[in-house]
């Protein structure tokens, strides 16, 4: 269990004050031209030797990414831009970032548009967080005045300008490109890779897209040293992670634990166990609603990380835990979430397009028990006719939870349609 | 240069292509919907995905580019899972329609859905229905066909230059439509047709009048403007059912005009099907010998001296070659191919595209002088848009402010603009001086004004002094509106010596000077009015194929085949020769052009030596060896332009100049007598009314 010795977001409840000033007393600001005048490269080093992985879903290493940039400042000028059209369902995680502690973000903004030669960072925010970006705009404000942004930001010599943007509240504009896109001002679509934004990003140049977690914990790693993150949770699943616990529990909330924690310890420490108790657990998506679910007898067990997650044909995605107790229909959850990912898609590429409403509109009748129990096996065909064949992860994402849900509760679909279970699933 | 693997063969590939392109050039068939060549990369309909070594997933070919050491596979059973799958999601919410679609035949979705599509269906679901957009009187749309390749988007921004079409909603709601649901506004617009492939977006004026594999197809040569779209013609029984582009890389590419491809019902209407003498004000249908023998014995009664031909816009070398024969028979000087009455002629080089058209996507700068290349060479005008979004090249023009779909910056109005940039006093020569492949393209607007003659010496004064003569590279473009002008002014149809040119014959007329003309095919005139106030007393002779302008003056008709209807000779503005084949006949007793000249001049008794189109292409061969090089430019010479140059500008009017065309949708007799077309220019007009009142109103 994370000690508060090792807390990065010491204020992720909101229960001190969020200006600067408090801020700073939390640690906020403390010698960030120092941070600097360690150099470009070796900040992206410090950052690859953490371990550190990306914190939006995808769990890409965050130092190797920022290598991907070019090592010299061409014609073009570098970005950064910060996803925080945090909408994932069940993940609430960088909202509260934003909200409580703006200035760790801003902080690291800098540091890491520093690392990548960027003199200019956009934060795109989510549609609908309008307290967070008055907020997140004020903060950015007291930065400005303190002189910690701006020209020669924080003393370190280097200038740096930060913008908010605000988004229009398009789940796809969370995906990298599609958020580079609607940043530009055109229709939030993702676009083909390569070539990477690394490369070709926003408005044609080189652009690293990073999720507000990855960048928040940027500046303590740098000051309490690569090995401090990499000592915490595994190995190539280190540091830190904010899980948001939502769901059958008695107190749903987000925490900051260490990576690594068992599923179990972290539902009964932070958010008071399973409503009803851990037998009445039935099922949990660990990560966000993208990731397939896991059933009790995995949960039982299962470490919450990138890696143990994945061995059990899951995601630790956001580490947004939604928690289902015995009373949940399960298909009708399922359904719930294919009609999210079936009203999100973009429309662009064919697979997406036409299997998202495919695959509801079957769920739904599934849901009502109307269906041929051949159509469990169609509808697993069809998702996996989606899965790998379009343009960005949301056909994937669209995919999996109904992947999960077939292949752990097949008997209940098969009971609601009213037909004998099946003696084996797979 | 990469090599790659596809499908275990090793070839080598140029850089900076894709995948697709490579696994082609392998000879491994890739299917696509969304993918053109000449278009962005959408990389959206997913048929063609590809497995790829060392990619977890199967990637689009068309996206990808290649990459030394590439092991791709096209035929293993990931990637037919892989595209039936994708076949399977773009039929499930298709109607299934073929038996009532105008696709069907010739449609890229039926054709893949043989080979990678499966006999039932799985889904079970209500198909999507959606509601039909409004694009205008040229597209049909039935958007429930829709599979969201966009194309027609890309093309209408990329190519074409509107940003009309487009996507709204997301998801399986998306719809392609044009902005607030107008017609689209471009003269390329019927490209989206052949672009689309399926039935979403059809032709209107062809719906369900034909299926593709009733028609008759015929290669040919369109002659609404003076580039020579290579095209297609499309016939059934004796009537053209439409006009589709065919590829040529140096002239057209794969579009062709709106006009080209619409105005052929006008080949159906106002046809002349048989002679008419004019009796007592009236034109009366009269045989073959009524005709001849009248024209005879007027053409006897004057002589060669009170004779005049002017030839129109569309006629075919042939005809031309013909009549001017018959006229140097008749020793009767007066004769004109420019019906405009610019003062072109000379020195080939001085009245060709020098630079060719497929150069205009090399060129560096452009200066157009009393030119619209958007009305009067739209495929030309895309290209010029072209090597503007590659390489944001200099665009200045002399002439009227116009909406050319790229930015270009308006001099001057007039020949006093021209004389500065020739004088070097204006800043813009310092940007032709300065590029590499500039390109000065004089129109018709600035010739056929009082200053023409002055226009075309000061625009080779500047081709010279800038640097666009060269043996490398020759800038100085002239821009013709007409199909027959650079094939009249390579024949020599232009006054011989003591000859009248068109004004003069028509002031000749009404002096009482020229007591006959004839007019092969010449509609447009440039005066206009009842017969006494244009022609005087004259006799007017009128050969054509329609009953416009022309006839309505006449004394006698003849009538002409038109251009799909005859074996015929163009050659375009840049003086490529090209042949265009019959595809059907001409109506009622209508002939070929050059046999209807060749029997009159059996009927004055003066026989012309040929008596077959093979005879009188000899002939013409003969005299004119450069013409024999059918699709081949024998390029103008350079000095004949600097000699140009030199000659003195006199005193200028001052006019502005005034381009040629007014209404894009009705600059020829074909066009004129084109339903379609009448219902575009009215849509036209329209659209400049409205234009008076802000974007904002109501």
């Amino acid at each position: 269990m994370l000690q508060d010795k090792d807390r990065i977001f010491t204020n992720l409840y909101g229960l001190h004050d969020w200006r600067l000033p408090a801020a700073r007393s939390r640690g906020a600001w403390d010698g960030t031209a120092k941070l600097l005048e360690r150099g470009h490269d070796e900040i992206a080093e410090v950052i690859k030797e953490s371990g550190l992985r990306g914190r939006g879903g995808a769990g890409f290493p965050t130092g190797l990414k920022w290598t991907f940039m070019p090592k010299e400042v061409g014609e073009r000028p570098h970005y950064l831009v910060v996803n925080a059209d945090e909408s994932e369902p069940g993940t609430c995680k960088d909202r509260d970032i934003m909200r409580h502690d703006p200035h760790i973000l801003i902080e690291g903004c800098l540091v890491a548009s520093f690392a990548m030669r960027a003199h200019t960072c956009y934060i795109y925010l989510r549609g609908e967080f309008i307290r967070e970006r008055e907020r997140l705009q004020a903060a950015v404000d007291e930065a400005y005045e303190a002189g910690l942004i701006g020209k020669n930001a924080a003393g370190s010599g280097w200038d740096f300008d930060l913008y908010l943007h605000h988004g229009a509240g398009a789940y796809i504009c969370g995906e990298e490109t599609a958020l580079l896109e609607s940043l530009e001002g055109k229709k939030g679509q993702p676009r083909l890779k390569p070539p990477f934004p690394a490369n070709v990003g926003l408005y044609g140049c080189p652009t690293t897209v990073n999720n507000v977690e990855s960048i928040a914990v940027t500046p303590t790693i740098l000051r309490r040293g690569a090995d401090w993150f990499a000592g915490l949770g595994r190995p190539n699943n280190t540091g830190t992670k904010v899980f948001c616990i939502s769901g059958h529990v008695n107190n749903p909330c987000n925490v900051e634990e260490e990576m690594g924690i068992p599923l179990k310890e972290l539902i009964e420490k932070h958010a008071g166990g399973v409503r009803g108790g851990w037998d009445n657990l039935k099922a949990v998506i660990p990560g966000g609603s993208s990731v397939p679910m896991i059933p009790k007898e995995i949960c039982d067990t299962v470490l919450m990380d990138f890696d143990s997650l994945r061995d059990v044909q899951s995601g630790l995605g956001t580490a947004a835990v939604i928690v289902m107790d015995k009373s949940t229909d399960l298909i009708k959850a399922i359904a719930r979430l294919a009609y999210f990912y079936k009203h999100e898609s973009c429309g662009q590429c064919t697979p997406c397009r036409e299997g998202t409403g495919w695959m509801w509109r079957v769920l739904e009748r599934m849901v009502r028990g109307e269906a041929q129990v051949e159509e469990i096996d169609m509808l697993y065909e069809v998702t996996k006719q989606v899965e790998g064949h379009t343009i960005c992860a949301l056909g994937d994402a669209a995919a999996w939870p109904i992947q999960g849900l077939i292949r752990h509760f097949r008997h209940e679909i098969e009971e609601r349609i009213g037909a004998v279970p099946a003696v084996a699933a797979e | 240069m990469p090599t790659i693997t596809v499908d275990g063969n090793e070839i080598e590939v140029e850089a900076g292509l894709t995948v697709l392109q490579a696994c082609e050039m392998a000879g491994a068939e890739i299917p696509r919907f969304c993918y053109h060549e000449r278009l962005s990369i959408a990389g959206n309909c997913r048929m063609c995905l590809v497995e790829l070594e060392k990619s977890a997933k199967p990637i689009a070919s068309c996206a990808m580019p290649v990459a030394e050491g590439m092991v791709v596979h096209t035929n293993t059973p990931t990637v037919k899972k892989a595209r039936e799958g994708v076949m399977e999601f773009l039929l499930i919410n298709h109607p299934l329609d073929c038996p009532i679609c105008d696709q069907g035949g010739e449609c890229d979705l039926q054709d893949q859905a043989m080979a990678y599509g499966v006999d039932s269906s799985r889904y079970d679901e209500n198909k999507r229905a959606v509601e039909e957009k409004y694009m205008g009187p040229l597209i049909k749309t039935i958007m429930t066909r829709c599979i969201h390749c966009t194309r027609c988007v890309r093309f209408s921004t990329e190519v074409a230059g509107v940003e009309e079409i487009g996507a709204i909603g997301r998801g399986e709601d998306m719809e392609i439509t044009t902005y607030l649901e107008q017609a689209v506004n471009s003269e390329l617009s019927g490209n989206v047709i052949d672009l689309c492939p399926v039935g979403a977006l059809t032709s209107k004026p062809y719906a369900f009048s034909a299926r593709p594999w009733e028609l008759r197809k015929t290669e040919s040569v369109d002659v609404m403007d003076a580039v020579g779209s290579a095209i297609r013609v499309d016939s059934r029984g004796r009537e053209v059912m439409r006009v589709l582009p065919r590829l040529h890389e140096d002239v057209n590419e794969e579009w062709i005009s709106d006009k080209a491809r619409f105005a052929c019902d006008g080949l159906n209407r106002q046809r002349l099907d048989r002679p008419y003498i004019r009796v007592d004000g009236k034109l009366k249908p009269a045989s073959w010998d009524e005709a001849f023998n009248l024209i005879t014995s007027k053409i006897s009664a004057v002589g060669g001296e009170k004779i005049a031909a002017i030839t129109g816009d569309q006629v075919c070398l042939e005809s031309m070659k013909a009549l001017k024969d018959l006229w140097s028979a008749l020793e009767s000087p007066h004769l004109d191919c420019r019906q405009d009455g610019t003062p072109l002629g000379g020195g080939r080089g001085t009245y060709l595209f020098n630079s060719t058209i497929a150069a205009a996507n090399q060129t560096d700068a452009v200066l157009l002088v009393g030119a619209n290349p958007r009305w009067e060479a739209p495929v030309l005008n895309a290209r010029i848009r072209k090597a503007y979004l590659d390489r944001l090249i200099p665009i200045g023009a002399v002439g009227p402010q116009t909406d050319l779909t790229y930015p270009h910056e308006v001099f001057g109005a007039g020949a006093q603009t021209l004389e500065q940039i020739a004088n070097g006093q204006h800043t813009f020569a310092e940007k032709l001086k300065a590029a590499e492949r500039p390109m000065l393209i004089l129109g018709q607007g600035a010739l056929a004004g009082p200053d023409g003659k002055a226009a075309i010496t000061l625009a080779a004064r500047i081709a010279d002094t800038n640097g666009m003569l060269r043996e490398d590279w020759n800038g100085f473009n002239v821009l013709h509106t007409a199909a027959s002008r650079v094939g009249g002014l390579d024949l020599g149809f232009i006054p011989a010596d003591g000859g009248r040119d068109t004004k003069q014959i028509l002031s000749g007329c009404r002096s009482g000077d020229i007591e006959l003309v004839y007019l092969l095919g010449a509609d447009d005139l440039p005066e206009a009015g009842d017969k006494a106030d244009v022609f005087g007393e004259a006799f007017v002779v009128y050969q054509g194929s329609h009953g416009d302008s022309g006839a309505h003056f006449a004394d006698v008709i003849l009538p002409g085949a038109a251009y799909t209807e005859k074996h015929g000779l163009w050659v375009n503005t840049e003086g490529r020769v090209q042949e265009a084949k019959a595809a059907s006949f001409p109506p009622g007793e209508a002939r070929e052009d050059w046999k209807i000249i060749r029997a009159l001049s059996s009927a004055i008794g003066k026989p012309l030596d040929y008596n077959t189109l093979a005879e009188l292409r000899a002939s013409l061969f003969d005299a004119h060896p450069h013409l024999a090089a059918i699709d081949d430019i024998s390029p103008g010479d350079i000095s004949s332009i600097r000699a140009l140059g030199e000659q003195s500008v006199g005193q200028l009017s001052g006019d502005p100049f005034a381009l040629p065309i007014k209404d894009y949708y009705l600059t020829n007799p074909i066009a004129r007598a084109s339903e379609t077309m009448a219902e575009c220019s009215a849509l036209f007009a329209q659209r400049q009314s409205d234009g008076k009142v802000t974007g904002t109103h109501g």
